[in-house]
């Protein structure tokens, strides 16, 4: 990795707090424009908070967030967003009573250029057909398959540099599994580098660049996706109990 | 059946200013999860004004009005940022518990400006009437019901088509999420509370119209709870529905019940738009309208 690039997203030794729980110990990560790069850790480590520190939800006791270089830690959410980070959150956690077309619209609330929105629209329908389909019905209607697309198709609306996903395989059968890491790929060629929050290490690791390990709130790996893969303390602990 | 569609035309015109109230208990229910029990006050704050732009000021009455508006909006804003922002994740018992002494409060400060005497909210509609055959109508009545239409059909345009209706609604069914598209819940709040604020005046200007306001104008806005507990907590157009109901089911028993049942007494009329939310209380405590899942205090 060249480290005169300025990454896209960075953490230098950030603390996050939850009251008195100190859920991120000392967490510094780089995440690279192109890059594809993959959270793994099991239940209760950390992962979703990583992802809130990132959007300004939760704001760290101590250290800092870098988008771009600048420092960001004192923005707001939106100002984030805007900055061209999104994300589809853990459960995907659509507006479910809202149509598949709101919950499109809604997903770009903070673009100015509202001409392109039905141009960019058109772009997810080309990634997911069914969702044209679906546009009108009340996104809680639909299939967790369908829900995951939508889920994705909200957060690419905003345009992001970065995007967030939060356990894409959670809840899916293997079959839609594979389909979302393909669509991660396809998103990541079309030039938005993806930040993937993951259990399932096997699978997040086969499309990453590169993995950071979170254990109880603190990064005990950081490597290349190949090197991670041959680790035999990861093949033990991550690799192994997942088919 | 003059005098039923008499006591119908009435019941709707009651209906007009329960659901002003109304509908903006449900706007802050639906975007905080606050149950706003201190919309009283600001319906008697909002008449105040206009009673005092209109009559001591002696502005015109419409200037009053939009004075009022302003001033209603930005109580409301005020009164969220204040009082309901640092309550924020507090028990939805406890901060209900809450507006009910902001009631308290807001009320005597309001009465401290509207004095004990019925003051007259400088209207131009007075005691005059409108006749189509039989029926008659006062006035402030046919507009009450106009404005009603207008305000809350405008409210719901605003929620189904505008950008921040989107973002209200969004924020309504999952706040955090809503924070990640890049909704400031903070405007939401605030938004909400002038929305509420503005419907809860007009009501108070059309129950002080023609006969003037005085601190009972509040035990008639009262009567919003039970047109929601009918409605459904999170329901505009089951706000709607409710409103009517209890208006035309109270309408009918102040001209019917003296005659047919005078054992029930004077004023029954009043009472029954509770016993109509208790018996819906107990057949389906979510409202003809609202969502199973929203719980009751
Ligand atoms: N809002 C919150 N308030 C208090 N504690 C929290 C909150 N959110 C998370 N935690 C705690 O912080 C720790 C890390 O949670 P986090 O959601 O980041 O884990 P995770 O790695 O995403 O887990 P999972 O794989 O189950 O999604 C957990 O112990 C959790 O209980
Ligand atoms: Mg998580």
């Amino acid at each position: 990795m060249s480290d005169e690039r300025t990454p896209l997203l960075e953490f230098r030794n950030v603390n996050t707090y939850y009251g008195p729980v100190h859920v991120l110990k000392d967490v510094s990560l780089k995440i690279y424009p192109g890059e594809i790069v993959c959270l793994l850790g099991g239940n209760a480590s950390g992962k979703s908070t990583t992802l809130k520190t990132i959007l300004g939800m939760v704001i760290p006791a101590s250290g800092q967030v870098l988008i771009d270089g600048h420092d960001v830690t004192k923005w707001t959410t939106s100002q984030r967003v805007e900055h061209g980070i999104s994300m589809v959150p853990e459960n995907r956690r659509l507006f479910k009573r809202m149509t598949v077309r709101e919950n499109l619209e809604i997903g770009a609330y903070l673009r100015k250029d509202k001409e392109n929105l039905e141009a960019d629209m058109e772009q997810i329908f080309e990634m997911f057909p069914r969702v044209k389909e679906r546009l009108n019905q009340k996104a809680g209607t639909l299939s967790g398959g369908e829900q995951q697309m939508v889920a994705v198709g909200r957060a690419l609306m905003s345009r992001p540099k970065l995007l967030l996903m939060d356990e894409p395989s959670m809840g899916l059968a293997p079959i839609l599994v594979a389909q979302s890491f393909e669509i991660i790929k396809q998103i990541h060629e079309a030039g938005t580098s993806v930040f993937v929050v993951e259990q399932n290490a096997n699978m997040a690791l086969s499309i990453a660049d590169r993995g950071y390990v979170l254990q109880t709130g603190q990064l005990v790996l950081a490597d290349t996706a190949a090197n991670l893969l041959a680790n035999p303390q990861m093949r033990q602990a991550y690799l192994g109990e997942v088919q | 059946m003059t005098q039923f569609v008499q006591a119908l035309l009435n019941g709707v015109s009651l209906a007009a200013v329960y659901a002003l109230v109304a509908v903006g208990f449900v706007i802050i229910f639906k975007s905080t999860q606050v149950l706003n029990f201190a919309q009283p006050a600001l319906l008697l704050l909002g008449a105040l004004w206009v009673t005092h732009f209109a009559t001591a000021v002696k502005l015109s009455f419409w200037v009053s009005l939009l004075i009022a508006v302003v001033l209603s909006a930005v109580t409301g804003v005020i009164v969220e940022r204040t009082a309901l922002r640092p309550m924020v994740g507090k028990p939805i018992f406890s901060v209900a518990i809450m507006t009910i002494g902001l009631n308290t409060v807001l009320t005597v400060f309001a009465l401290g400006g509207l004095g004990i005497d019925i003051r007259p909210i400088g209207d131009p509609w007075g005691i005059k009437t409108v006749s189509i055959g039989p029926f008659t109508m006062a006035q402030h009545r046919v507009a009450a019901i106009v404005t009603a239409i207008v305000l809350v059909g405008a409210v719901m345009l605003f929620f189904k088509y505008s950008r921040m209706g989107l973002a209200m609604r969004a924020a309504a069914f999952d706040q955090e999420v809503a924070l990640t598209q890049g909704v400031s819940v903070a405007s939401v709040f605030a938004l909400s509370w002038a929305l509420s604020a503005v419907l809860a005046m007009f009501a108070g200007v059309f129950i002080g119209a023609g006969v003037g306001i005085d601190r009972t104008a509040a035990v008639t806005s009262l009567k919003a709870l039970p047109v929601v507990i009918v409605g459904g907590l999170d329901s505009i157009g089951g706000a709607l529905v409710g409103a009517l109901i209890i208006g035309i089911v109270e309408s009918l028993t102040s001209t019917y019940q003296p005659s047919l049942l005078p054992a029930l007494g004077t004023g029954f009329a009043h009472v029954v738009p509770y016993l109509v939310m208790f018996v819906l209380l107990l057949v389906r405590p979510w409202g003809l309208f609202g969502t199973e899942e929203v719980e009751r205090v």
